[in-house]
Formats: C-alpha cells, sequence, structure tokens
C-alpha cells in the first residue's frame, strides 16, 4: 500500500471553471440516475487539471456535487495515486522504475532527475519540475520511459536515454516545443527500431477489406453427414 | 510465422490513420449489422468454437464466460465492462489497440454487448492513458456521428451507447471486482466471490467483464470464421495474439503472432535477438511481472501459449515477454517487482498488505547478499502463506515471481550470501527478519 497524507497548507476554497462546471453536469448523465457517484474520480481528476493538486477544500465541493459524505471522496483521493495531495513542480515528471524500465536504464533517469530537479517530491527552485518514481505506466516496450503532466497535457516520453532526457528536461524548462512519444528517431511508437517485421503487405491498406463479406463466415447449418 | 493477411491489429504501430474512415478501409465495420442479424447464440456459439481465451491474464474461454450471463432481461439492465486498465507490468498492447485501431474495438463492443443483450457499456481505461483515453473518446464521437453507436446503432437494430471511463493509478482496479469499485466510485477493492459479476456486476446489475484484446478481436474472427482463427496455435490455445516484448532484446516491440509460437523464434524473428546473443540470455518472464520466470534451458524450446507455460510451472498471463540478459542482477529485478506488489496491494488482505512489503525486504537483503541460507526456506514458506490466502489474485501475483525466483535460481542466491558472509567474517543475523 502507499501511505498518502495531504499537504498541511491547504486553500480556503474551492470553486470550478465555467467550462469545468459544463464538463461535470455533461459526466454525471453517462451514469444511471442515483449512480452520480461514478463521477467521483473523473471529478478529482478534472479538478487537479484545473488547480494542479487535490486540496481538501476541492475533496468537499465534490463532495457536497456528488451527494455523498466528505469521507468518501477524501478515501479515493488517498487511495490513488494519481491524485497528487500537495502541489507539484508546473511540470511534474513521472519516472517509470518498474522492472521492465530498470532493466534499460530508469535507474540512470533517476540520477538524471536528481541532478537536474533536486530531491524526490521537492519542487525545483524556479518551480518548474518535480519528480516522483511511480509504478508500470504501460509502456514497457519503449523503455525506459516517464509521463510529464502539466494543466495541459499529460504525455509519454519513451526510450529516453540519460543524454535525452536531460535535454528534454532542459527544453521543457526553457518552454520549448518537445516531441512526445518515442524520442528513438528510428521508431514510430511500439514498432521495433527501423525496418518493422511486420504489416507490410500494402494489400492490408489498399480498401479490399471493405469490401462486402461474400456471406457470413458459418451462417449456414452445418450439411448433415 | 504469422501472415501479414492473417493479422488482426493492421493498425497496432499508428503507421496509417486511425479514424473511422480509413479504419473501414482496413475492414473495421464491414458486416457488423449482418452478425448481429445472426442472432445472440449464433454470436456467442462462433466466439466458443474460436477457442479464444480471455487475453488479459487469466486465459478463461471467452465464450463462455459470455454465455454465464443471464438468458433474458430480467428487472435489471445487463452492462459489458472493458478492462483497460492495462498496468501488469511488461503489458503494452490494449495501450496500442485503443490508441491506433480503435473502431475494432469500439465495433467489437457493440458485438460482445449485444450478444449478452447489454445495452450500455462502459471502458475503464488506466488513468495515466490520457492521450489514448482521448483518442479513443474522438473515435466513441466519430462513431456515434456516423450512427455506429447510440439508437439502431449500426443499423442492427440494437441500441447500445458507449462510455468511456477511467481509473487514477491502481494496479489493483484491474481485478474485475476491485474494477466494478472502482467504477461504482469507490476505492478499489475487490469483492468477495460469489456473487460472480454475470448475477451482479456493476451497480448490482448482471456485468461481463472482458480485456481490451478479448473484445477487439471478435469482429475479426466473424469476419473470417471461427475456424479460421483456430488454425493458429495448438489445440486449447488457438488464434493470434499481440506478444509485447520488452528488457534485453536488441529491438523490443509489440508484435502480432500466431499463438504458440516457439518464445526463441518469437524474439529471434521480431526482436533482434537477445543482447549479446541467444548464449547470453539469463532468464525471461514469459507472461508479465505476475508469472513466474523461465531460466534459459526452458527458453530453448518452449511454446508461447497458455498450457506449454503451464507445464513449465509459468503462464502466458498478459503475453508480456520481458527478456533478462546475463548482466540481470536477477534477484535486484524481482526484488523490484516485489516492490511493485507492495506498492499496489489494496490493504484489505493481511497476509498480502504485511506479506508483499515482507517479500519485498527480504529480498532487498538477500540482493545484497545479507541475508542466510536459512532465509530463503523462510522466504518461501512466508509466500506460500500469500498464495491462495486472499480474496484476489494479486496475492499469488506477489508470491509467484518470488517462487520462481528460488526455484531457479536459489544458487545464485545462495552464493550471494556466502560472499556476503565470507567478506565480513561472523555475521549475525537478527530474529525479526524483515525489519
Amino acid at each position: 500500500m502507499a501511505h498518502r497524507r495531504p499537504a498541511k497548507d491547504q486553500p480556503q476554497s474551492f470553486q470550478w471553471t465555467t467550462e469545468n462546471q459544463d464538463w461535470c453536469e455533461a459526466q454525471i448523465k453517462k451514469y444511471p440516475d442515483g449512480r452520480q457517484a461514478s463521477c467521483i474520480i473523473p471529478f478529482l481528476w478534472r479538478g487537479q487539471k484545473q488547480e494542479g493538486w487535490v486540496s481538501i477544500p476541492m475533496m468537499e465541493a465534490i463532495a457536497r456535487q456528488l451527494d455523498m459524505p466528505y469521507i468518501r471522496v477524501y478515501e479515493v483521493a488517498t487511495f490513488y495515486t494519481m491524485f497528487n495531495l500537495a502541489p507539484v513542480g508546473e511540470y511534474f515528471v513521472q519516472l517509470c522504475g518498474t522492472t521492465p524500465c530498470m532493466l534499460r536504464g530508469a535507474q540512470d533517469l533517476r540520477e538524471v532527475c536528481k541532478s537536474e530537479i533536486g530531491p524526490e517530491m521537492q519542487i525545483s527552485e524556479d518551480g518548474k519540475l518535480s519528480w516522483l518514481e511511480v509504478e508500470c505506466l504501460g509502456a514497457c516496450c519503449n523503455a525506459p520511459m516517464a509521463q510529464i503532466s502539466t494543466k495541459d497535457g499529460d504525455h509519454y516520453y519513451e526510450d529516453l536515454t540519460p543524454e535525452n532526457f536531460k535535454q528534454l528536461l532542459s527544453d521543457l524548462r526553457a518552454g520549448k516545443d518537445v516531441k512526445t512519444g518515442t524520442q528513438n528517431p528510428k521508431r514510430h511508437t511500439s514498432d521495433p527500431e527501423g525496418e518493422n517485421t511486420t504489416l507490410t503487405d500494402p494489400s492490408l491498406y489498399d480498401g479490399s477489406a471493405a469490401k462486402p463479406l461474400d456471406q457470413i463466415p458459418n451462417s449456414q447449418p452445418a450439411p448433415a453427414e | 510465422m504469422l501472415e501479414d493477411k492473417d493479422r488482426i491489429f493492421t493498425n497496432l504501430y499508428g503507421l496509417h490513420d486511425w479514424r473511422l474512415e480509413e479504419a473501414k478501409k482496413r475492414g473495421a465495420w464491414n458486416g457488423t449489422a449482418d452478425f448481429i442479424r445472426m442472432g445472440h447464440d449464433w454470436i456467442i456459439q462462433q466466439v466458443k468454437d474460436s477457442g479464444l481465451r480471455g487475453r488479459g491474464g487469466a486465459g478463461f474461454p471467452t465464450g463462455l464466460k459470455w454465455s454465464f450471463m443471464p438468458k433474458e432481461i430480467g428487472e435489471r439492465p445487463h452492462y459489458l465492462v472493458v478492462n483497460a486498465d492495462e498496468s501488469e507490468p511488461g503489458t503494452c498492447k490494449d495501450r496500442e489497440m485503443m490508441r491506433h485501431d480503435p473502431h475494432l474495438f469500439i465495433e467489437g463492443c457493440l458485438i460482445a454487448s449485444y450478444a449478452m443483450k447489454a445495452n450500455a457499456c462502459y471502458v475503464y481505461i488506466r488513468g495515466e492513458y490520457v492521450d489514448e483515453r482521448n483518442n479513443l473518446q474522438a473515435a466513441v464521437d466519430e462513431a456515434y456521428a456516423a450512427g455506429l453507436l447510440g439508437k439502431n446503432a449500426a443499423g442492427s437494430g440494437w441500441d447500445f451507447d458507449l462510455y468511456v471511463h477511467h481509473g487514477a493509478g491502481a494496479y489493483i482496479c484491474g481485478e474485475e471486482t476491485a474494477l466494478l469499485e472502482s467504477l461504482e466510485g469507490k476505492k478499489g477493492q475487490p469483492r468477495l466471490k460469489p456473487p460472480f459479476p454475470a448475477g451482479a456486476g456493476l451497480y448490482g446489475c448482471p456485468t461481463t467483464v472482458n480485456n481490451v484484446e478479448s473484445i477487439a478481436v471478435v469482429p475479426t474472427i466473424l469476419r473470417r470464421g471461427a475456424d479460421w482463427f483456430t488454425k493458429f496455435g495448438r489445440e486449447n490455445n488457438h488464434g493470434t495474439k499481440v506478444f509485447c516484448v520488452s528488457g534485453h532484446v536488441e529491438r523490443p516491440c509489440n508484435v502480432e503472432e500466431a499463438m504458440s509460437i516457439p518464445l526463441k523464434k518469437l524474439i529471434n524473428e521480431h526482436c533482434g535477438g537477445v543482447r549479446g546473443g541467444w548464449d547470453n540470455l539469463k532468464a525471461v518472464i514469459p507472461g508479465g511481472s505476475s508469472v513466474p520466470l523461465i531460466p534459459r534451458e526452458i527458453c530453448d524450446d518452449v511454446l508461447m501459449d497458455f498450457d506449454a507455460l503451464k507445464d513449465v510451472k509459468s503462464g502466458l498471463g498478459t503475453a508480456a515477454v520481458i527478456v533478462m540478459d546475463k548482466s540481470t542482477d536477477i534477484v535486484r529485478a524481482i526484488s523490484r517487482i516485489s516492490y511493485f506488489y507492495k506498492h499496489e496491494s489494496c490493504g484489505q488482505c493481511t497476509p498480502c498488505r504485511e506479506g508483499t512489503g515482507w517479500m519485498w525486504r527480504v529480498l532487498e537483503r538477500m540482493a545484497e547478499g545479507n541475508s542466510t541460507t536459512d532465509e530463503i526456506d523462510k522466504l518461501l514458506d512466508v509466500a506460500g502463506q500469500v498464495e491462495g490466502h486472499t480474496i484476489c489474485a494479486l496475492g499469488d501475483a506477489a508470491a509467484w515471481p518470488v517462487q520462481g525466483l528460488i526455484r531457479h535460481f536459489r544458487g545464485e542466491i545462495e552464493e550471494r550470501i556466502n560472499a556476503y558472509r565470507s567478506d565480513r567474517g561472523a555475521v549475525s543475523m537478527a530474529g525479526v527478519a524483515a525489519e
């Protein structure tokens, strides 16, 4: 289990922006009547995108909004590790450290984080960056990798090396545009580096697969033997 | 080797446009309404005949699972819930299907939901897959706009709504009942079974939870025929499968291959071989972090399917192949997996809550050599106490990698302990092993 506690310093209040308020109302409609509690994770996530982290006044406001006890929201916010219970840097680096990434050098990337940003979960002096080692992010064929979150998005940066990772952090810090996804110029996504061994047959893409089926397979009763 | 024409996920790498128009050219949504007109039972029978086994790890026959749903809709609606909480270390296949071939998947949701008489489906996608979620939602919006979802979906006469929901970083929500708890707005803690979800699942209604890949392959199975799917793989292990190969290979990648492909062939043909050559291989975790590793001797000729890997005391799991060459500190590699389970235990069951941390702490010391050979048996004993004594399989999943390590690399752990002790003369071990 991960032990997680809210930050000591909490804001006085929380209020949705008008856009997010409208978004919330649309979300509730996805679930049956009386099941609005299902919105709790999406709402906390949206709140985190709005404010950068999940505060106690936010949890209280969401509890009122979903007509549920505050403690139930607190319970969810402290259980799920993607909710930041304290402020993070403008760019929040979540470095995957689980075995597939570890085998391909995640440990060296930890050192880059330490030297370029500072101690884990401490915002850099310029407020731009903070970092955390997280568990498997599910991009293992492009290991090692990190997810970097900002208020505007949460992108994966894959096939990292200490060199390209250092450059990436420095470019983000400088406000430059960076390429998301794989940082290996010889890969597209999770295809192998260089020439692909599969999906090279052009007939897959010429539209022939869209030709109406002559007959549905196995749609006729089998002939009696 | 599987030919391209027999691959289901023709845009696995995102080299082509994922949007509806191009997806249709690749065959998505071709004949959907006709399949639905063949009826609920026909679809379930086709899936049964195809031999499809669940692609999320457990390998339960998909058609059989579907047949557990009530035959008629009673007072409570039926639901299909798709488990897209892909978090098993090593696994990164559902992600590619959802962002690159979303229409095959959405079509599969409609067909599967119709087969089980569900008018609504929730896709629970892991919270970290933000870009993937946005992509999938855009594809869903496209499908609604084109009349493929909603009232009379795809002209089939069946009303069907598809909703994208997400989590927030909890591996345990990949367990089907924890997923349902989470979807209902609670902590992701698994439920006791029975009742099984087919009786009382989401909101207490009949529910089937399936993995993304299990659902996404169904339309193609119907288009090509169940007998086409059974052409691949050995008896009881049929079909094609997306393998995720990571770790110490020259060219890690996702690749769709026939079931029962030899592991060595998979690695050599698609991944450029093991780094430093096959002889440099130390061990492979063949099915995601939960399954026991297999050493090189077994890797030489093992086949990649459910039964072959079970026979060597491992498992196909999610078909996430984690390759480790001889440079690997195998104790540390498994210890890192133990840390993962410690971090992800939901804390509900004592054996898992306490045992995962205990195993991790002992393994960390063993990686240094700071242990005793007796303690290896103690560790095995604790792993055995965790295994099978918890509500869900996370306890088992935490125990198996540790058991696999000791089964195959006990000698290496002992050597390390002996080296540590001989370097230091007399080493006294405290009674409280893990503290």
